[in-house]
């Protein structure tokens, strides 16, 4: 008998993500794939694994959140800002306000006491701000992820990066490498003009102290370190941040 | 001259009503057979029928205006009373922008504007009159050309550019009534500054026109203009009932007479037969949506393009808007117009638009219609063109939240171009608001 008791599945622009939980709420396993535009096929696929390896049956209930949320035959429907302000709830079980930082999205939510949406903010009708932002351009450099830690946090000088559009930044970078610029002090730069732009997304609510981060780029701990910066405070990052929503997904049908 | 006259008055009275029975009985005979599933909202309005004669026609004779009647461009702002009693037809560039709007025809009307050199930035509203005076296009069929341009300031200080603009392309005169912002309560001068240029536009208009206006006939067109208001706010105020016997979109589509036919016979008939209608249906308790769960406030213009779409979101879940500050801003305005003294009260209520008024103004008048109407939430359309609407809304936001308990929301959209809205997005965040209801 298996203890799966809910799936969660969180299909948003850069990565899905699939989880089954316990009745405790504990992940037994979960799945991360970059997200294909064959939703319905992907999904399938993640579920089958999911599955498999845990042992659920077809009737274990099904939360679907994320964008691609509505392609999916689940057993509940919701945005990714209920299930995330849920899974984040789950971890710390008091009021917080939490960054969630996405391939396409940005959102802080104020959490309240009783794990509710009390209030939340998103960047608007463009990348700037989201992880996305920081894909492009490391891409440009030709700099892996999992590098950028170490190569920002030995630079001491950020250097300055003015534009917030995606794409006129990337352009910025691109003749600041010409001048001479060290890779390093770009990244440096490049993380607190992100950090700014999120933390005035903030700015437009009321913030509980408390501030936690979940989503992709929470994993990123050069981001962490200038979002907490620019916030004036530390941020306690969730435990896997990427599944943050999946988990939340879960936990609303569980 | 005459043969214009008479097509013009054949066009209101004859074709016209003819043009729209033909009209409906086609509508009827494409309906016929057709399924329709379920519907979130409460039984359409029958006066609907009738806004759409009293709207068509005046379209309808607006294109036989010009050359039978003097015509006016004027802003939806702008003391149209003063107009009525020599006999102008007047076109409201906003309303017709609206028409468009709902149409989505407004990228292509923009993109001539554009191309011309007017930027994106601009309100939506002017991008597509001066678009569609361009490509000569208009769903209406034909807009008359404009022998006066008659524009306020009490709205934004666009409308003064954009007009400006349409002076030089018709060459004609442009009148313009310029309004001090307000701060707290209208100071004696600044009334006395728009007193002395109600004066002189008058003078402006008698000259055009070659006639004299009869003070009488202001008195007897403000008073209408005064029942007219009166019967609007009434109409809204049905909304306070629960459920509300219509929606906030509703009322969006059922303000064009008081913008456009404000002052007329026509314009209060027409909302006595809707109060009539509202009335009825508050006492059986029909609801403009099937299951009202949860009332909201909305802020600012509607998105002309998606308000259906929005609506119907919205009301699947069982919310309604029951309350704009948009729609609420022609009922509001109207209750200082006094027929004793036409023209200090028409000074008072056009310099105190809510458009022109600061934000402990526009913060006061949003708590009311959160108490009158009993909301649990609101959204504020944050516009991208209407930057007069949309600053301070953060603030806005804050208070309301903060002082009513209630929960709201900022919708970062366009009134009228549908390239600044993402559908995805806002319905993301439409979502989750309702979520964070249960
Ligand atoms: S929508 Fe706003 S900016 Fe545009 S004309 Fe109206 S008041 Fe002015």
């Amino acid at each position: 008998m298996s203890d799966a008791v809910a799936i969660g599945v969180d299909c948003g622009s850069t990565t899905t993500k699939a989880v089954a939980i316990d009745s405790g709420g504990r992940i037994l396993y979960s799945v991360v794939e970059r997200s294909h535009p064959r939703i319905e096929e992907q999904t399938e696929r993640c579920l089958a694994l999911l599955r498999e390896r845990t042992g659920a049956a077809a009737s274990v209930p099904i939360g679907a959140t994320g964008y691609g949320r509505k392609r999916i035959a689940a057993s509940r429907v919701l945005t990714e800002i209920t299930c995330h302000a849920r899974g984040a709830f789950f971890h710390t079980g008091k009021a917080c306000t939490l960054v969630d930082m996405g391939g396409q999205d940005t959102k802080v939510i104020r959490v309240g006491p009783g794990g509710d949406v009390q209030d939340f903010a998103m960047n608007d009708k463009c990348a700037a701000g989201t992880g996305r932002f920081l894909e492009v351009i490391l891409a440009r450099l030709e700099v892996p992820l999992d590098e950028i830690a170490q190569r920002a946090a030995g630079e001491a000088r950020p250097v300055s990066i003015s534009s917030t559009c995606t794409v006129f930044a990337e352009s910025e970078v691109i003749s600041l490498v010409a001048q001479g610029e060290p890779v390093a002090g770009i990244l440096a730069g490049l993380h607190r003009s992100l950090a700014s732009r999120v933390a005035s997304l903030a700015g437009s609510m009321a913030a509980d102290a408390d501030v936690r981060m979940s989503g992709g780029v929470a994993k990123n701990a050069t981001m962490v370190e200038a979002l907490g910066r620019a916030l004036g405070r530390p941020i306690g990052v969730l435990p896997d941040p990427q599944l943050v929503g999946a988990l939340g997904a879960a936990l609303w049908v569980r | 001259m005459i043969t214009r006259r008479i097509q013009y008055e054949l066009a209101g009275r004859v074709f016209g009503p003819a043009l729209l029975s033909f009209e409906a009985w086609q509508k009827r005979l494409k309906r016929r057979g057709k399924k329709r599933g379920p519907s979130p909202f409460g039984p359409p309005l029958e006066s609907v029928k009738k806004l759409k004669e009293v709207m068509s026609l005046h379209y309808l004779e607006g294109r036989y205006a010009d050359g039978a009647v003097p015509v006016a461009w004027v802003t939806s702002g702008f003391p149209v009373e003063l107009l009525r009693p020599l006999g102008f037809h007047t076109v409201y560039p906003e309303n017709h922008g609206a028409l468009c709007g709902v149409q989505r025809i407004v990228p292509e009307l923009s993109d001539a504007a554009e191309k011309e050199g007017w930027s994106r930035d601009l309100c939506s509203y002017a991008r597509t009159d001066l678009g569609s005076v361009l490509l000569g296009k208009t769903p209406a069929g034909r807009l008359p050309k404009p022998d006066l341009l008659a524009c306020c300031t009490n709205i934004c200080q666009t409308v003064l550019y954009w007009y400006r603009c349409l002076a030089d392309h018709f060459r004609v005169p442009l009148v313009l009534l310029d309004t001090p912002y307000v701060y707290g309560e209208a100071r004696p001068h600044h009334l006395e500054y728009v007193r002395d240029q109600l004066g002189e536009l008058i003078e402006v208009v008698e000259k055009l026109t070659g006639k004299r206006v009869d003070m009488d006939e202001i008195v007897g067109i403000v008073r209408k203009a005064r029942e007219g208001t009166r019967l609007w706010g009434e109409c809204l105020a049905t909304a306070r009932a629960r459920p509300a016997p219509w929606t906030g979109i509703d009322g969006f589509f059922h303000l064009a007479p008081i913008v456009t036919l404000r002052g007329s016979e026509e314009c209060n008939a027409y909302y006595r037969l809707l109060l009539d209608e509202l009335g009825d249906r508050v006492k059986r308790g029909i609801g403009g949506i099937v299951d009202e769960r949860r009332r909201l406030l909305w802020d600012n213009l509607p998105m002309w393009y998606g308000v259906r779409e929005l609506s119907t979101l919205l009301a699947e879940r069982g919310f309604n808007f029951v309350c704009t500050t948009y729609t609420n801003a022609w009922a509001e305005a109207g209750s200082r117009i006094d027929p004793a003294d036409p023209m200090g009260s028409a000074v008072l209520a056009y310099t105190h638009i809510i458009l022109n008024q600061d934000l402990p103004n526009r913060l006061d008048i949003m708590r009311r219609l959160s108490k009158d109407y009993s909301v649990d939430g609101a959204v504020l359309h944050s516009d991208r063109s209407c930057k007069p609407y949309s600053i301070g809304q953060i603030d806005l936001k804050e208070r309301l939240a903060r002082e009513l308990g209630i929960r709201v929301l900022i919708l970062e959209a366009d009134h009228n171009d549908q390239r600044a809205w993402s559908p995805e997005q806002g319905n993301t965040r439409l979502g989750a608001f309702m979520e964070s209801f249960s």
